[in-house]
C-alpha cells in the first residue's frame, strides 16, 4: 500500500491572483493541407487578439514569455517546432519553452504559463498549443500515438492506443458495468451526444447526427472499443493568453471580455496501467472513506485502486485544485466543465475521479442526462454539462492543443460568448463548413465557475484547469 | 539491395555494418481542385534505430530461453523491501535500489491470471502480430503489479488462470517473444516457434 506524505499532498498556492484574459483558436480537421502549422497559429492568436480589441501586434506588446505545447515531433516532423512558431509569430527575443506531455500537453501548457504569471516571473504570458497529424496516414499515425506507450513493454504490442483502453473497458464493464448491455449503451451515447454538439460547433472536425445503433454497429478497434467510441485524429491550433490582475484589466477594458480567474493543477501515475503498488483512494473534500468501505462487496473485483478502472493521475489533479481554488462538491460548485472524452469510457472513468459520481457509479451521472445541455429527461437544464464543444470525439483532438481549446469553450460560457463565437457565420464560411438549419445556442445560462481535464496515455499526465468569474470565487485570496 | 543494417557492441561503442537509412525522392502532392497547384511534397523515409535494453537486457535474453524474469527489492532499508515486480523493474520504484532479478517461471506457470483483456481487430503500421490480437493483463498471485501481454491460444476471459509460452526459436528479442495460452492447450496448438 502506497502512502504519501504531507509535503507530497500539500494544496498548491499561487503567490497571486491570475487571470485568463482571452484565448482563441482554428479551423480543427483530419487534414489542413492548405495551411501550416504556422498559420494556424496565426489564427488563433489573432482571433485572441480581436476577443479584447487588440491588434495583434497590441496584443503581442503585452506578453512576456511564452509556452508552446506541441507533442509529437515524429508527427509533425519538425524538431523544436516552438522556435518555428515563436519565430513566425514575431515574439523574439522572448524567451520560451516547449512543453510536452502526451495528450496532457494543452493542460500542462497552461499549467506552466499560469505558475509563470502567480510567481511574479512574467506579467502576461502566451499558451499556445497545436499539432499536425496529418503528414501520415492514419494507421502509421496509430503507430506514431502507440510510441508514447512502454516502447520495449508495450507498443510492441499491436502499436495502437485504442487497445491499451480497451482492456480498462473491459475491466470497467465487467466489475462496474456488471457486463449490462445497458452499460454499452450508455458508453454509445456519450459519442451520439459528442458528435451532436460538434455539429453546432464550426470549428470542430467531426459533426455528426447518429444513434446508439450506429455507435454499436460501427467496425471494431480493440474489443468492445468501436470507432465511434474513439477520439479524433486531428490538426488545428489554440492559445490563452494568461496574465496578472492589473495586466489582465488593462488588456480587456476596451471589450466586453471580463478576465476570469484561473488555476492549474497537475496529477500523474505510471505510464503502464497497474504498475505501482495498489493504495486507498484519496479522497475530495466532499467525500468520506466510508462511502468506499464496501466498494468491493458492491462491485467484486474493485479492490485494488488504482487498477484498470480510474485514472489516478485524474483524481490527483482535482485533488489539489478543489482545495486551491475553494471547490467542494463539484457538481454543486461548478456550472460546466470539458473532460477527455479519449475514449467513451474514459468520459465514465473521469466523472468518477474527478468527484462528479463516487467510484462505480459514472455511468448514473451519463443516464441521469445531467451531462447534457438540455436533459434530455426532463427538459431543463443540465446539472453540470460536459463536453459541449463535442470534445474529443465529436470535435478534436490535435494533441498540443486540446486542453487550450476546453479551457477556450469555458471561457466562452462564463463570458456568455459561446452563441456569439459558434453561430458566428464568419467562422461556418472560413471553414467551408454548413451551419445546421437546427444549429443550437448551447450557452450555459449564468455560466460562473469551469473545469477542463487535459489527460495524457493512460492517465500518466493529467491537469485540470478552473476558471471562475472573479466575482464568483468561492475561497478568498489569503 | 545493400545489406540491411546491423549492429554489435566491442569495447563498448556500437559497431555498425550496412545501410541504416534508404534514401527515396520526394514527389509533388497537387491540388486537383484548384488548377492543380503544388500544396506540398511526400518525404520518403526509411531508417533504422539502435536501442538499447540496458538492464533490462536479461528479461528479453530469458524469453528466448523460455524463462520470465521478474524484479525484487532485497533493501533491507526499504519500507517496502521483498516486493516482487512484472514487469521487471531496474530499481525500485521507492528506495531507488537495484533489484534482485528473479526467476519466475514457475510461478508464472503456476498463478497467473487474466485481470482483464481485449480483442484488438485494427493495429497501427509496423505491427508484427496476427489479427485479432487478444490482449490479456496479467495478474499473478504474489506480484504486485500486472503485466501486459498476449494470448495465443484460447479465449480470454477475467480469472480464467493462463500458461506462459516463449518464442525460443527465431526470437526477435522483444515483447512479443512472451505470450500466453489457456490451461489445457498442448505443444502441437503453440504458434510456430514457441514453446512453453
Amino acid at each position: 500500500m502506497i502512502k504519501f506524505t504531507e509535503n507530497q499532498l500539500k494544496t498548491p498556492k499561487f503567490m497571486r491572483p491570475v487571470y485568463l484574459v482571452t484565448a482563441g483558436q482554428s479551423k480543427f480537421d483530419r487534414a489542413i493541407p492548405e495551411k501550416k502549422t504556422e498559420e494556424l497559429c496565426v489564427d488563433a492568436l489573432s482571433m485572441a487578439a480581436e476577443l479584447i480589441n487588440l491588434t495583434p501586434a497590441e496584443l503581442k506588446g503585452y506578453i512576456h514569455s511564452c509556452y508552446y505545447g506541441h507533442f509529437a515531433d515524429h508527427f509533425g516532423d519538425q524538431l523544436l517546432g516552438e522556435a518555428v512558431i515563436h519565430d513566425r509569430l514575431g515574439l523574439d527575443p522572448l524567451g520560451n519553452i516547449g512543453i510536452k506531455t502526451g495528450g496532457a500537453t494543452g493542460g500542462s501548457t497552461l499549467w506552466e504559463a499560469a505558475k509563470t504569471v502567480a510567481s511574479g516571473y512574467s506579467d502576461c504570458v502566451l499558451a499556445m498549443g497545436w499539432e499536425r497529424m496529418d503528414e501520415v496516414p492514419t494507421d502509421e499515425g496509430n503507430f506514431l500515438i502507440s510510441c508514447a506507450a512502454d516502447k520495449d513493454w508495450e507498443s510492441p504490442l499491436g502499436h495502437i492506443y485504442t487497445g491499451y483502453y480497451a482492456v480498462m473497458a473491459q475491466r470497467y464493464w465487467q466489475i462496474f458495468g456488471k457486463e449490462e448491455e445497458s452499460f454499452r449503451k450508455t458508453l454509445a451515447e456519450i459519442s451520439v451526444k459528442h458528435h451532436e454538439y460538434a455539429r453546432m460547433n464550426p470549428f470542430a472536425q467531426a459533426p455528426m447526427k447518429i444513434t446508439v445503433e450506429d455507435v454499436l454497429n460501427s467496425p471494431v478497434v480493440a474489443y468492445p472499443l468501436r470507432v465511434l467510441d474513439c477520439c479524433l485524429m486531428s490538426v488545428g491550433a489554440a492559445c490563452a493568453i494568461i496574465a496578472d490582475e492589473k495586466t489582465a484589466m488593462e488588456m480587456a477594458k476596451n471589450s466586453n471580455i471580463k478576465p476570469l480567474r484561473i488555476w492549474v493543477t497537475s496529477g500523474s501515475h505510471t505510464l503502464r496501467p497497474a504498475d505501482r503498488r495498489p493504495m486507498d483512494i484519496p479522497l475530495l473534500p466532499h467525500e468520506t472513506a466510508e462511502i468506499y468501505q464496501d466498494l468491493e462487496e458492491r462491485f467484486p473485483g474493485s479492490d485494488r485502486y488504482p487498477g484498470f478502472s480510474g485514472f489516478l493521475g485524474a483524481r490527483m489533479c482535482v485533488y489539489y485544485g478543489y482545495r486551491m481554488a475553494g471547490i467542494n462538491d463539484p457538481t454543486e460548485d461548478l456550472d460546466v466543465i470539458e473532460l477527455h472524452d479519449a475514449f467513451t469510457i474514459s468520459d465514465i472513468q473521469t466523472y468518477e475521479d474527478i468527484g462528479i459520481r463516487p467510484y462505480g457509479q459514472g455511468r448514473t451521472y451519463v443516464e441521469s442526462g445531467d451531462c447534457y445541455h438540455t436533459n434530455p429527461k426532463t427538459g431543463q437544464p443540465g446539472k453540470l454539462p460536459s463536453n459541449l464543444s463535442g470534445g474529443l470525439i465529436g470535435c478534436m483532438h490535435a494533441v498540443g492543443a486540446t486542453g487550450i481549446m476546453q479551457t477556450f469553450e469555458i471561457a466562452n460560457h462564463l463570458w456568455g460568448i459561446w452563441g456569439d463565437i459558434h453561430g458566428d457565420e464568419k467562422h461556418w464560411k472560413a471553414f467551408r463548413r454548413e451551419k445546421p438549419a437546427d444549429w443550437t445556442n448551447l450557452q450555459v445560462e449564468g455560466a460562473k465557475r469551469g473545469l477542463a481535464i487535459s489527460h495524457a496515455g493512460v492517465g500518466s499526465h493529467v491537469t485540470c484547469t478552473i476558471l471562475m468569474d472573479p466575482d464568483h470565487l468561492l475561497k478568498a485570496d489569503s | 539491395m545493400s545489406l540491411y543494417g546491423q549492429a554489435k557492441v566491442k569495447n563498448w561503442r556500437y559497431k555498425l555494418k550496412g545501410n541504416f537509412h534508404f534514401t527515396h525522392s520526394p514527389s509533388p502532392i497537387r491540388n486537383v481542385d484548384d488548377s492543380n497547384h503544388l500544396l506540398g511534397i511526400t518525404k520518403p523515409r526509411h531508417m533504422i534505430y539502435l536501442h538499447s535494453y540496458g538492464g533490462e537486457a536479461p528479461f528479453f535474453e530469458a524469453l528466448s530461453q523460455g524463462k520470465l524474469l521478474g524484479t525484487r527489492c532485497d533493501n533491507p532499508d526499504c519500507e517496502y523491501q521483498g516486493t516482487l515486480y512484472q514487469p521487471f523493474r531496474i530499481h525500485c520504484p521507492d528506495c531507488l535500489a537495484r533489484c534482485t532479478t528473479v526467476d519466475m517461471t514457475d510461478l508464472a506457470k503456476t498463478k497467473g491470471y487474466i485481470h482483464t483483456f481485449m480483442i484488438c481487430e485494427r493495429a497501427g503500421a509496423f505491427n508484427t502480430l496476427d489479427k485479432p490480437i487478444k490482449f490479456v493483463n496479467i495478474e499473478f498471485e504474489g506480484v504486485s503489479t500486472i503485466l501486459m501481454s498476449y494470448l495465443s491460444v484460447g479465449d480470454p476471459k477475467i480469472g480464467k488462470r493462463v500458461i506462459p509460452i516463449f518464442k525460443k526459436f527465431d526470437p526477435t528479442y522483444t515483447i512479443t517473444d512472451l505470450s500466453w495460452v489457456v490451461e489445457g492447450t498442448t505443444e502441437e496448438q503453440l504458434p510456430h516457434g514457441f514453446c512453453f
